[in-house]
């Protein structure tokens, strides 16, 4: 309705600059340009998450098909030609002959598909229980927030495995495979939406003692309304901190489950399932297959931390 | 009496204050509870404006807050129009809520900063289906230029305003849903001196115009007297008393009024002898027995502290006074 209505009374005044050129000029736009650690930080994530979501078109190998893998090919070095074939490859390849470039390509591609999934699924759940939570008061806010803090006595990797071992009891066997991604997702995501809840909460408490919410309810606005048009764009700003710096924590996670061979099936790695495969290799000298996918995921998490942290900092106007 | 438009009978309101009930048990404390607003009763008339005052922490905002409906009273009626606002909801209380409207104390926070002034504006309208789309921005364009700003700022954000333009955003927004009554939570207490007079004037203007009727919450009297036909004076959840506006001013019964008045500053510089305002509002979770202002009145004997005054109708007025009601004073 009337998110529209500002157009005709613009239509009278010389038109404002568009959106993008808003964006760039504003305040976060010029903080991150003369940040150094963000830039680097940024353009490393964007690399990433590039070649990831691009790996089908990049990559050189498809290491998800058994049939062009060849065994001849496995344990080559990196930047060496195979001395039985002559194949070249970039980072080298694994015992089976899997290309290790273009592991780490699916492989981050899975990863950062898991991250993303377990840190939206944690904000959803988060920001909805927090803003319920911090609305209501009383015995709902006690209830949840008792949750909350038993649950942030356990390491939230606990609660993960907690959660994945407990899913895998209720799916049948044959499906255990393909579910595998989305109990991974749920079990990250539930062992996280503690943070989300706790600031949305406190910011509701402060954004519903205001009177621009006392003016929706004087007219009778519905609750849900005044949570979703009125609070919860005015709480979305340490959201997406959080949500930037959990991103690099999910991965990890993922990363971490992985390597404990309770993630994601080894015929579809992930960062931490190469990382587990590539540490048997590690004492028999073919340091390739772990080195290079822990890099990938370090630079990775890495670079996502350090762009969460700038962003943090830039939205805090007491650190300006 | 028939023109009433609100009547608001014996409103009472507690704030449990008790610590959480774990430490209650271990230190072995009763719950506490904070009288805010307790007996209250008048009527405002159609198309005047009812003026409260008090000192802060009198219940004047606990009041405001029960009639527009964002707080229970723990007893008591508000009759709007003859209907009861307590216990009426569906599309009943959607009836009325739509009459009357609330206008706040800080510009800076009543208005939503993410949303443009013309959707604020507009949600009133909006959420009781009086109109949408294009009718609406036109509706907006129209309520912005009868505040004195203009339709194109409507595409604006409310960063963009002053402490002054943004009272006449809130003042349009509650223009907007039609209203007969107002309430007026201490409209120009966070505004420049120079800006008050114009949001006053405006709203008068607005009154002429629109036919509305006012309740005005203020501390300060120089604004009520510009204001109010009628004011009634609060001290500590109680009024003390409820007088015309000219009675009050030049004729105040009430000794706290008489307090309160001394406390005006005026520009004739007359020279006349001022009793200062003395000691201060007492602690509401723990008021004095009797009269809740007898450790600061003069005039006080032992029946204000024992007994609680009642008001008393005087020259077209109410006082709860005993000093009064007995001729002392």
């Amino acid at each position: 309705m009337a998110r529209t209505d500002h157009e005709t009374a613009a239509a009278s005044t010389p038109r404002p600059p568009g959106r993008l050129y808003r964006a760039w000029d504003s305040d976060l736009a010029h903080a991150f340009r003369t940040s150094p650690v963000a830039l680097v930080a940024g353009i490393v994530a964007v690399v990433i998450i590039l070649a990831a979501a691009l790996a089908p078109w990049i990559a050189p190998h498809d290491p998800f098909d058994p049939g062009s893998l060849v065994l001849m090919d496995g344990f080559t070095p990196p930047m060496t030609e195979n001395e039985f074939t002559g194949n070249f490859y970039l980072l080298g390849t694994d015992d089976q002959g899997r290309d290790v470039f273009s592991a780490i390509l699916y492989g981050a591609r899975l990863s950062l598909f898991v991250g993303f999934s377990a840190v939206l699924f944690a904000m959803v759940l988060g920001v909805t229980l927090g803003l319920i939570a911090g609305y209501r008061g009383g015995w709902v806010d006690s209830l949840l927030m008792r949750i909350a803090d038993v649950q942030l006595t356990f390491p939230s990797i606990l609660i993960a495995l907690l959660i994945f071992g407990v899913a895998r009891g209720f799916i049948p066997p044959g499906y255990r495979e393909a579910m595998a991604i989305w109990v991974l997702i749920v079990a990250i995501g539930l062992s996280d939406w503690v943070q989300y809840a706790r600031v949305v909460r406190g910011a509701t408490m402060v954004e519903k003692s205001k009177e621009y919410v006392q003016a929706a309810r004087v007219i009778g606005a519905h609750p849900a309304k005044i949570l979703a048009r009125h609070i919860l764009p005015n709480v979305m700003g340490p959201v997406l901190v959080i949500g930037t710096i959990g991103l690099a924590l999910a991965i990890i996670a993922e990363a971490t489950l992985s390597f404990l061979g309770v993630g994601v099936p080894p015929t579809q790695p992930s960062l931490g399932t190469l990382i587990r495969i590539g540490q048997g290799f590690l004492f028999s000298g073919e340091w390739w297959i772990l080195l290079f996918p822990a890099l990938a995921l370090l630079a990775l998490a890495l670079s996502v931390n350090l762009l969460g942290d700038w962003l943090r900092d830039a939205l805090n106007p007491r650190l300006r | 009496m028939a023109d009433a438009l609100l009547r608001v009978e014996g409103l009472t309101r507690y704030f449990d204050v008790s610590k959480p009930w774990l430490n209650r048990v271990i230190e072995r404390e009763e719950r506490q509870f904070l009288t805010a607003v307790a007996d209250v009763s008048f009527e405002i008339r159609r198309g005047e404006t009812f003026a409260l005052v008090g000192e802060s922490g009198s219940g004047k905002s606990t009041i405001a807050k029960m009639i527009v409906g964002l707080l229970k009273p723990s007893h008591g009626r508000i009759l709007f129009d003859d209907q009861a606002m307590t216990g009426t909801d569906g599309a009943a209380m959607r009836a009325l809520r739509r009459r009357f409207q609330m206008i706040f104390q800080d510009p800076f926070a009543s208005l939503n900063p993410r949303w443009h002034v013309g959707d604020i504006i507009a949600e009133p309208m909006v959420t009781f289906g009086l109109a949408r789309g294009a009718e609406a921005r036109r509706e907006v364009a129209r309520l912005l230029e009868v505040v004195g700003l203009s339709g194109s700022d409507a595409a604006k954000f409310p960063h963009e305003f002053s402490g002054g333009q943004r009272q006449r955003i809130a003042i349009a927004r509650a223009l907007s849903s039609r209203p007969e009554f107002i309430v007026c939570d201490e409209p120009t207490s966070a505004l420049d001196v120079s800006v008050q007079a114009q949001i006053l004037n405006l709203m008068r203007d607005l009154q002429d115009e629109f036919g509305l009727t006012y309740l005005f919450i203020s501390h300060d009297l120089s604004v009520v007297r510009h204001m109010a036909n009628r004011i009634g004076v609060l001290y500590l959840g109680r009024l003390a008393e409820l007088a015309d506006g000219k009675g009050l001013f030049t004729n105040p019964r009430h000794p706290y009024s008489r307090m309160l008045l001394d406390a005006v500053p005026d520009l004739e510089m007359s020279g006349r002898r001022r009793k200062p305002v003395e000691g201060e509002i007492p602690n509401p979770i723990d008021p004095p027995p009797g009269c809740a202002f007898h450790p600061r009145c003069p005039y006080a004997d032992d029946r204000c502290r024992r007994e609680i005054p009642q008001p008393v109708r005087r020259d077209g007025g109410e006082v709860a006074c005993f000093g009064v009601e007995e001729g002392r004073i």
